[in-house]
């Protein structure tokens, strides 16, 4: 992250020692990583770059001679445009819901890696495997799962004729969606947490035991609040991550039935239809959303990124 | 993040494996650079997976002393074909020397400087309406200009029931019109198979019903965005008229609003009923002789000699009909370090020996008269069947040609679709000012 230049706290005598040499350190960091930046610079800032600058024209690859310059048109274009707040509100929910489930489930998940005692390595691993398999493959799995010919999820669920259609309609397509999204992010969610849990000392929750707290209360008073750092990154990530949602959707609806998210569009724009103008200008909109998205979370858990790497 | 100054050395035995792994990967790098002894430069033809035998044929028979003739698989579908080429040559990729187009996408390709030019006299031979049919020379067409050869051509025809034409009392030897169809269908309790998904087939259906009313989706498409949008006349309204009709009908299918080419096949030879009336491409006949006694085929042979064809139905009761028109072209990519082995490549792969071998082996019927003579002797195809299709080429009718129509086409789908919702009085003129707006850069599509 961006919290590496943390100014010494020189109100602590012991600690100003330490950072003249840390300043020294950082001197000697900044010049070792000057290469990584201008490359990371170079593949990265140049695409930018270069999408915000296509995105000021009205410009299709099928006729590169009729490019014209527009100023932001293809911004009013866009924002102005029903189906891009469709999309935008069809990525919020997903992003929503799939984060908030996440979190539960991850965090039980990491609850159980921290605290098992037999056969650690084998449920440690068989929590992370959904998370070692590409997307793409996830994707399709559901998609054959729910599948009303030849998946199990119609058999197994008792309310729901054998023929069901999951991507028939907005609503269970959207479902089928966020089922493979969560299954296939949760133990990312649940090794960010599990991270954050080894970080709660046992005293601490010794003393809360001792005192007579409940189980409960030990959860919500001890554990929950010396985890918030660690919340706060899985739930950045996670976020920033669903936001650009798009191998699921590509594979198992391509965005039929209104199930498309900002990416997708984005995608049909510059790739289906070659219009590399207004799909830059959504790429850029998609970038600015997610900058806006990182803001107001680290708004709303209060969390200093760089006290959280200082406590660590 | 977490990461804090006491944090375990790695073990040195990591270093180690991470060293031998990068090594290795080197020496492996080093050993894929060395394969490849042949000198002989060889020439990629990206093919769509119809008929890949007889291109695999052509390709070596077309290969010469000074070239090999690769083929690479392209994707199934339409729109990923379309995609992975667009891709290669937006980057100028010099490896893409020969590749199978779709006819729409022969104006897209050309107006962004993706294909090379046919030198005059090879273009000359394809438009002069001697050889080559006028529906497919007219697919290989932009702007004054030659960029592609006629590989195969496709169409479609109204495929029937003999019996069920003839219970209904329709004389089918006289053109016969979407609304007869219709409406012989629904008195005998028949059906009638269309595209009508929301896909490009369904453009393709309102598209030959415009052109059967005398009218166009876009005219002047050369003039790129600024072409004349034509969807609100009495056209868009007779195709709609049409749509609306059938929909509105007991002869339109359960699966209506989901149909392709292939949901309809079965309706032909049901277990009860009296059949289907469906418009259909070429592989339809070739479809249904291979499935005699089989599932979704006809019973017996007897069954099989029930099954007739005619000409695509007309919008307008007198007009003439515009069968619509698909197939392949064969392009040569602009940035081919070979351009003029990849030109002599692409005659030989379209030479009427591969048309007629394409047509025989794989029911892709051919762009030129000659081709459809030599498939004739052959006595694989009913002979009037033939005729049928080389006159539906011959005079039929190709989807617009601009450097947009993929956006053109998303358009009308996305207002078009569903079919039940379509009403002459205010599908043509909300599809116009929406087409309009896209074609402006003003709408998403």
């Amino acid at each position: 992250m961006t919290a590496t230049t943390v100014a010494p706290d020189v109100k602590r005598g012991k600690r100003a020692d330490v950072s003249d040499r840390s300043r020294a350190e950082n001197s000697l960091g900044i010049r070792l990583v000057a290469p990584a930046i201008f490359l990371m610079l170079l593949v990265t800032a140049f695409p930018m770059l270069r999408a915000l600058y296509l995105s000021l024209f009205n410009y299709s690859l099928t006729a590169p001679d009729e490019r014209k310059f527009i100023g932001l048109s293809n911004y009013v274009t866009a924002l102005t445009d029903s189906l891009f707040w469709r999309d935008t509100a069809n990525t919020v929910l997903i992003m929503v819901v799939t984060v908030a489930i996440e979190l539960v489930i991850g965090f039980i998940f990491a609850m159980v890696m921290h605290r098992v005692i037999f056969a650690r390595g084998v449920i440690r691993t068989s929590i992370l495997i959904p998370y070692g398999i590409i997307t793409v493959v996830s994707g399709f799995a559901w998609q054959f799962a729910f599948s009303n010919s030849n998946g199990f999820v119609n058999g197994w669920l008792p309310f729901i004729g054998d023929d069901f259609n999951w991507f028939g309609q907005y609503s269970s397509g959207i479902i089928a969606i966020m089922v493979s999204e969560i299954w296939k992010t949760t133990p990312f969610m649940s090794l960010l947490l599990l991270a954050g849990l080894a970080q709660v000392s046992e005293d601490m929750l010794e003393a809360a035991k001792v005192d007579g707290a409940t189980w409960w209360q030990r959860l919500w008073k001890v554990i929950l609040p010396n985890m918030r750092s660690a919340i706060m990154v899985a739930v950045l990530f996670r976020a920033l991550d669903a936001y650009r949602i798009f191998d699921n959707i590509f594979v198992m609806t391509a965005g039929a039935q209104g199930t498309e998210s900002v990416s997708f569009l984005t995608y049909r724009q510059v790739i289906e239809q070659f219009q590399l103008g207004i799909g830059s200008a959504l790429s850029v909109l998609l970038f600015l959303s997610v900058l806006l998205i990182a803001f107001l979370i680290v708004k709303i858990f209060r969390v200093d990124l760089a006290a959280a790497r200082q406590e660590g | 993040m977490t990461s804090r100054s006491t944090r375990p050395r790695g073990r040195p035995g990591g270093r180690r494996i991470a060293g031998s792994v990068a090594a290795l990967a080197l020496a492996g790098s080093l050993l894929s650079a060395c394969g490849g002894g042949d000198d002989t430069p060889t020439l990629n033809w990206y093919v769509n997976p119809d008929g890949v035998d007889t291109f695999r044929t052509y390709a070596e028979e077309c290969s010469t002393d000074q070239y090999d003739i690769a083929v690479q698989l392209l994707p199934a579908s339409a729109t990923d074909q379309r995609t992975q080429l667009a891709r290669r040559l937006a980057a100028g990729d010099s490896s893409t020397d020969l590749m199978n187009l779709d006819p729409v996408f022969v104006a897209e390709f050309a107006n962004a400087g993706w294909l090379q030019k046919v030198a005059d006299d090879v273009a000359s031979d394809i438009t002069d309406g001697g050889d080559y049919l006028e529906g497919a020379a007219d697919t290989v067409t932009w702007d004054d200009g030659v960029y592609a050869l006629p590989l195969w051509a496709n169409t479609q025809v109204l495929w029937y029931r003999k019996s069920l034409a003839e219970a209904a009392g329709l004389d089918m030897s006289q053109p016969v019109t979407w609304d007869q169809v219709i409406d012989a269908a629904d008195k005998e309790g028949g059906t009638v198979g269309v595209q009508a998904n929301k896909y490009e087939a369904y453009v393709v259906w309102i598209n030959a019903l415009m052109q059967g009313a005398g009218g166009d989706i876009v005219s002047d498409t050369e003039a790129g965005r600024d072409a004349k949008v034509d969807l609100d006349s009495q056209a868009g309204k007779d195709a709609a008229a049409v749509i609306q009709k059938l929909a509105d009908s007991n002869a339109k299918q359960p699966d209506f609003t989901v149909s392709n080419e292939g949901t309809s096949l079965g309706q032909m030879f049901p277990a009860s009923g009296p059949g289907e009336f469906m418009v259909n491409w070429t592989f339809v006949y070739a479809n249904y002789k291979g499935l005699v006694g089989k599932p979704g085929g006809p019973a017996d042979e007897q069954e099989f000699e029930d099954l007739g064809w005619a000409r695509y139905p007309q919008t307008v009761a007198g007009e003439e009909s515009k069968p619509p028109i698909g197939g392949i072209d064969i392009g040569v990519g602009a940035y081919s370090e070979h351009p003029d082995w990849a030109m002599e490549a692409a005659q030989c792969i379209t030479s009427t020996e591969a048309q007629v071998d394409l047509a025989v082996n794989d029911g892709l019927m051919p762009s030129t008269n000659s081709a459809y003579e030599k498939v004739a002797a052959t006595g694989d195809f009913p002979e009037d069947l033939l005729e049928l299709y080389r006159t539906s080429v011959d005079e039929g009718g190709a989807r617009p040609k601009s450097p947009f129509y993929s956006q053109i086409s998303s358009a009308v789908q996305s207002v078009w679709h569903s079919p039940t919702s379509v009403n002459p009085d205010s599908t043509p003129q909300k599809s116009a000012e929406f087409l309009s707006q896209v074609l402006a850069g003003k709408r998403l599509l």
